[in-house]
């Protein structure tokens, strides 16, 4: 690039030497900046937090995540921080959310691709749309006051037919009330579903044309064209996608503080209250002072190493996948 | 190609049957039950969709009126009546100074990825992670706003919430814009530069007015996704039941939190109001997604 701003008023010379080169730089140079601020907030979080949560984390030790006690303000002696319950209880409501999302947006991500009839589909995004747009609070609301209080006669139904059966029983256990972990699960998998269906049908869609046809000229049924061509094609993609899901359900916050029962316990028992870690720090911050306030962001700590590991993880997935497929198209 | 096999030495009878009645049971069987499925699954994101709207909407309409819009908030659970306006009012300030935040910043982030970095290694980390930040619970960017702000200037204010919202839309705008760049052809930025402008003058000039378009549209996707969060404002902007008109100065609200708080009450009258600020809340949302459809609908660049 060798020429410069040539008006009429100054004719210049065509050099790279104009008086708006410095422009070009400070421009160039204020954009980066912007660029690296995403950096700079990734790695401002990842340094305040642990140091706020220090005095938390150096009493408890790996206790931290291994206690499954959690005792803010016990009659005698030191608090007890143990995250364990909260973990389970995140990890639970986010597989009950994932064994009900993944089935559904796999289904709805071949609708928009294979099945639907063109007039069909841009409702059927709309719908999806829409599931994304509303506020995961509004999610929350609905659930703690008609959700959770419609599904107690059938989680009660659940317990009667299925409590019996050894092993299996043991996770339809009493039902204590509508605001469970099975509650929080189906909320959340309401709540993910949008995103699993956009980047699985985004997949989906880049299966060659030629694939599919040949299948189809093989006398395959639809089905069989789908199980023989686009899952085999699509599989990294769709694994990625669900990781991302699974990273939304671990994060999300206020929807399962309300449905999930906020109780600090271990069970199998899908109708029993519960808790997450993204709940417990929105429940409890309020009243924590000291060493509480440090072990609810060291929640925080762990939540976000967790959630960025697996979306470092989906996104290399899903990447790499992208990269794969475009290079079969060719 | 010409079919030249005389009748004679193909009987019909011995030709293969390609009708769909020669599928084997079993195999039509399958396929119509995976059509079934899908179909099913479709229909099973619908209804929720349908059921949370008709209940907001029925619950919400029921306590909807000007004064739930222009009254003050109670500071008593129990108290019937009462409003939503400092909520409001919150919402629109705190989410208006994140977009004044996020938005700029991003768009330059944008220009940055698809008109400098491009494929750099630099680049390509900063892509990473601005899509690894989209996952970054909002929690935690409330928590991180907690200790680096609210600690930093001694009281909740809804500045803080500004930021933590900012902060949550700032990737989301990033990737969106970057899309939208990438969209404005390459000859647009050959014939500027051409004619002797700047790089800068370019982008500023003629890239980002090509772009405009879709790069609003999805500013104010994340506008809409911003003004429904909760998480970080329940924790940095504090609580308040009168209109606070000053963002730096003394505690605010927002309509998630009063849904957050009310619904967590076990008072007929906080449920309600709960109900109508849901519904408040989700004409904002819906209205901010209607605009960013219509507008990128309308004025969208038409891809090559």
């Amino acid at each position: 690039m060798t020429l410069t701003n040539k008006s009429p008023a100054s004719p210049s010379t065509l050099t790279r030497r104009g008086s708006s080169a410095v422009g070009d730089r400070v421009f160039s140079w204020w954009t980066l900046g912007t660029g690296l601020l995403v950096l700079a907030v990734l790695g401002l979080i990842l340094i305040t937090t642990v140091r706020e949560a220090w005095p938390a984390l150096d009493a408890m030790g790996l206790r931290f995540l291994t206690e499954r006690t959690w005792d803010p303000n016990p009659a005698t002696g030191d608090a007890v921080f143990g995250a364990l319950s909260f973990a389970y209880g995140t990890a639970i409501s986010s597989l009950i959310a994932l064994l009900f999302a993944v089935p559904i947006s796999i289904g709805i991500a071949l609708f928009l691709t294979e099945l639907a009839p063109r007039r069909l589909r841009a409702p059927a995004v709309t719908v999806i749309d829409l599931l994304a747009a509303v506020p995961s609070v509004v999610f929350g609301l609905w659930g703690i006051l008609v959700v959770a209080p419609a599904l107690v006669p059938v989680y009660q139904w659940c317990h009667d037919v299925l409590g019996g059966v050894p092993v299996l029983g043991n996770l339809f256990g009493p039902v204590v009330s509508g605001r469970n972990y099975m509650t929080a699960g189906l909320i959340l998998a309401i709540m993910v579903t949008p995103i699993i269906t956009s980047i699985t049908r985004e997949v989906f869609s880049t299966v060659p044309r030629a694939d599919k046809d040949a299948a189809l000229a093989l006398g395959a049924t639809r089905w069989e064209m789908i199980r023989g061509a686009v899952f085999p094609h699509s599989f990294g993609g769709v694994v990625g996608a669900v990781m991302l899901g699974l990273g939304r359900a671990m994060g999300e916050t206020i929807a399962v503080a309300l449905v999930i029962g906020g109780s600090t316990n271990i069970t199998a028992n899908l109708f029993a209250p519960g808790n997450s870690m993204a709940a417990v720090i929105v429940q409890q911050f309020g009243e924590s002072t000291g060493t509480f306030t440090a072990a609810l962001i060291g929640l925080g700590v762990v939540l976000f190493a967790m959630t960025v590991l697996i979306n470092v993880l989906a996104q290399t997935v899903v990447r790499r996948a992208e990269a794969r497929m475009k290079g079969s198209v060719a | 190609m010409t079919v030249t096999a005389a009748p004679a030495t193909r009987p019909t009878a011995d030709r293969p049957d390609l009708t769909r009645a020669a599928l084997s049971g079993r195999r039509r069987f399958t396929n119509r039950l995976a059509t079934a499925a899908i179909w099913g699954a479709v229909l099973l994101a619908v209804v929720p969709l349908a059921l949370v709207t008709y209940t907001v909407v029925s619950k919400g309409a029921g306590v909807m009126s000007p004064s739930f819009l222009t009254e003050d908030i109670p500071n008593s659970y129990r108290r019937v009546g009462g409003g939503m306006a400092p909520a409001i009012i919150g919402t629109l300030l705190i989410t208006g100074a994140a977009a004044l935040m996020a938005i700029p910043l991003g768009v330059f982030g944008a220009i940055y990825l698809n008109e400098y970095g491009k494929q750099r290694p630099l680049a390509r980390l900063i892509r990473l992670m601005a899509d690894v930040m989209t996952g970054v619970p909002s929690i935690v960017m409330g928590l991180f706003i907690y200790i680096a702000w609210v600690r930093l200037v001694g009281q909740f204010t809804g500045f803080a919430g500004a930021l933590a919202l900012a902060c949550l839309m700032l990737p989301v705008v990033i990737r969106s814009s970057e899309e939208m760049l990438r969209l404005v052809p390459e000859e647009l930025r050959q014939a500027s530069m051409a004619l002797g402008a700047r790089k800068w003058k370019t982008t500023l000039t003629v890239v980002l007015p090509a772009a405009i378009s879709g790069i609003t549209s999805g500013s104010l996707l994340a506008v809409a996704r911003a003004a429904g969060e909760t998480a970080p404002i329940i924790i940095v902007t504090g609580i308040a039941f009168s209109p606070n008109w000053n963002l730096f100065d003394g505690s605010n609200t927002a309509l998630p939190a009063q849904i957050f708080r009310n619904a967590s009450t076990s008072f007929p009258a906080a449920q309600d109001r709960a109900w109508g600020a849901a519904l408040t809340l989700i004409v904002i949302v819906l209205g901010f997604t209607i605009i960013a459809r219509f507008i990128s609908s309308r004025f969208a660049i038409k891809e090559r």
